[in-house]
């Protein structure tokens, strides 16, 4: 099984994150890169396939430069070879030109399954693995805390808010899972080494058949008109309980209303 | 006027709340235009969505608009799109919703804004992004705005309005078929509101200490009518279940007042509750983080400020 799993380089959420005055587009200078944590499991679920059912486990990513590091990460954890398309043009990428991007990229790997995380803990969008469905035209299982493979059928457990569907479909298909799905494994010191030995092959725009016009910052289908540091919350009164801790929690709440 | 197209959010045949917030939001935006989607479709729902302003309802109630994930619900939207020209659709900012929303934008060649907080002239939505820590406007630059708001946005208020349906058939295309519901599991839900919904949440974290403590949490949720929830710390351990997590790499919840117990409020939980409009923290420790956002807090045992809250409420009630 021929198994791609898309990951993404995030501003690690322990780090002060900041969008760029200039252009309004995330400072990745700023903070520390980091493997996005919701891609982790992505990468651990398509490593459990692979062990399952054979094939390969490739890593795909868009992103800068600096990103190599994060892709070595899922090397390290056991992917076999990674996909980087880097490219100044893709700066400033939103949703849409993202998801044309890697679907372009999709169409010169192949693919059995594409595994994502269901969102970046930057932008949030959750919106990828169903754009990707979209345009791939294959079946989209998104949000998933159990896969199975039998043969060319898939079936998911699909997080819902009543608590799941189960969802049966054919591959190809997009899959994206949920925390809840596995415990990612750790790189072992064995697969850190073996990682820089793994081949990473680096795309252009131009490489992958990606029109300019349809990506970066002036292609976007939506801008930031404008941004602003949240001011920090007014100080809240902080009382020590004494005994009476339950009565004046009580006593706040009335004065606001809620009871 | 233009047409804003808000597509209903129903379980059972039951119009959630969000969708009256998304009618109430868009009576600000244009003329609001109800979008019901699969089986379920009573005149009770017609009154309800007429009640809080719908001009129009569009009716697609064939079984197979639910049958399958996200994609037909996109179809119909894309075409309704392409038939009555809104100005811009609305959607809620569910996981499911922001599914919709982006397969609509691809379909429609639109561009598409997830989480907004508030939408306003100019369809310009508000953003909180990075948990809370920057506010952003932003607006779509081509095609149809396709904004997901997130509940409890905007509170909803009644104006009602026509209600005229308009019965609606969509050919399904083959793709759109490509991910079957076989089957819908519903686990334990109670009479507590759902999470994401609920105007009073309250969560437990590791302070609680265990699954059976947070019977204290269900009692003081229950005092006020709210929704429970739980910090990865509790899910983790398996004290609450995992679908009621909040969190960066769990449900994000906006309600107007949150309660966090026993939380230490680290960054990754702050991401999912900081836009709550009152927060009231009970913690041990006073350097605990969650005290930094919280607008009344208690410094103490959470075993015994809880019960005595608890009681308090009951006595006010």
């Amino acid at each position: 099984m021929n198994i791609v799993v898309c990951v993404k380089q995030v501003p690690d959420t322990a780090t002060e994150r900041k969008l760029r005055p200039e252009d309004k587009t995330l400072d990745r200078d700023a903070a520390d890169g980091v493997l996005n944590e919701l891609d982790e499991y992505a990468v651990e679920e398509a490593l459990r396939l692979k062990e399952a059912h054979g094939g390969e486990v490739t890593v795909l990513t868009m992103g800068p430069q600096k990103a190599t590091e994060t892709i070595r990460k899922a090397l390290a954890m056991g992917a076999d070879k990674a996909v980087h398309l880097v490219d100044d043009a893709l700066h400033g990428s939103d949703t849409l030109s993202t998801s044309y991007a890697l679907a372009k990229v999709l169409g010169t790997t192949g693919f059995d399954l594409v595994i994502l995380g269901s969102e970046s803990t930057d932008a949030r969008t959750g919106v990828l693995a169903a754009m990707l469905a979209e345009r791939l035209g294959v079946p989209q299982l998104t949000l998933a805390r159990k896969v199975e493979v039998n043969g060319s059928s898939i079936t998911i457990e699909r997080l819902t808010d009543y608590g799941y569907d189960k969802v049966e479909g054919t591959l190809p298909a997009v899959v994206s899972v949920v925390e809840k799905i596995n415990t990612p494994r750790y790189p072992s010191f064995k697969g850190i080494m073996a990682a820089k030995k793994k081949p990473v092959q680096t795309l252009s725009i131009a490489d992958a058949g990606i029109d300019a016009g349809q990506v970066g910052l002036g292609a976007a289908w939506s801008e930031v008109a404008e941004f602003a540091v949240a001011p920090p919350r007014a100080a809240g009164t902080i009382v020590t309980d004494e005994g009476d801790g339950g009565v004046k929690a009580a006593e706040f709440l009335a004065s606001k209303k809620f009871i | 006027m233009s047409e804003i197209l808000v597509l209903v959010e129903h379980v059972d045949g039951e119009v959630k709340k969000v969708t009256l917030e998304l009618l109430t939001l868009a009576r600000s935006l244009g003329s609001p235009s109800a979008v019901w989607a699969g089986p379920g479709y009573t005149p009770e729902a017609k009154a309800r969505l007429a009640e809080y302003g719908a001009e129009k309802i569009y009716v697609a109630d064939a079984e197979e608009i639910t049958g399958y994930v996200v994609a037909p619900k996109a179809e119909l939207l894309a075409k309704l799109v392409g038939e009555a020209a809104p100005g811009a659709v609305l959607i809620a900012a569910t996981p499911e919703g922001k599914e919709v929303a982006g397969r609509l934008a691809i379909k429609t060649d639109s561009g598409v804004i997830t989480d907004a907080v508030g939408v306003g002239e100019g369809f310009v939505a508000e953003q909180s992004i990075f948990g809370g820590g920057v506010n952003v406007k932003s607006r779509v630059t081509k095609g149809t705005p396709i904004i997901a708001v997130r509940p409890n946005s905007t509170a909803p208020e009644p104006a009602p309005a026509a209600g005229a349906e308009v019965q609606v058939t969509v050919e399904l295309s083959d793709a759109a078929r490509g991910a079957k519901i076989v089957e819908r599991v519903k686990q334990e839900k109670g009479a507590r509101p759902e999470l994401t919904e609920a105007a009073i949440v309250v969560a437990g974290g590791r302070g609680v200490g265990s699954a059976e403590n947070f019977a204290l949490i269900e009692r003081l949720a229950d005092s006020l009518g709210a929704a429970v929830g739980a910090s990865r710390a509790a899910t983790d351990a398996q004290w609450y279940p995992h679908q009621f997590q909040i969190g960066q790499t769990g449900k994000t919840v906006s309600p107007q007042l949150y309660i966090a117990v026993g939380i230490s409020g680290a960054i990754q939980h702050r991401a999912g509750m900081q836009t709550a409009k009152t927060i009231m923290a009970i913690n041990k420790d006073p350097e605990a983080p969650i005290f930094e956002l919280a607008d009344f807090g208690v410094v103490g045992d959470l075993f015994k400020v809880v019960p005595q809250l608890v009681d308090e409420i009951e006595k006010r009630k």
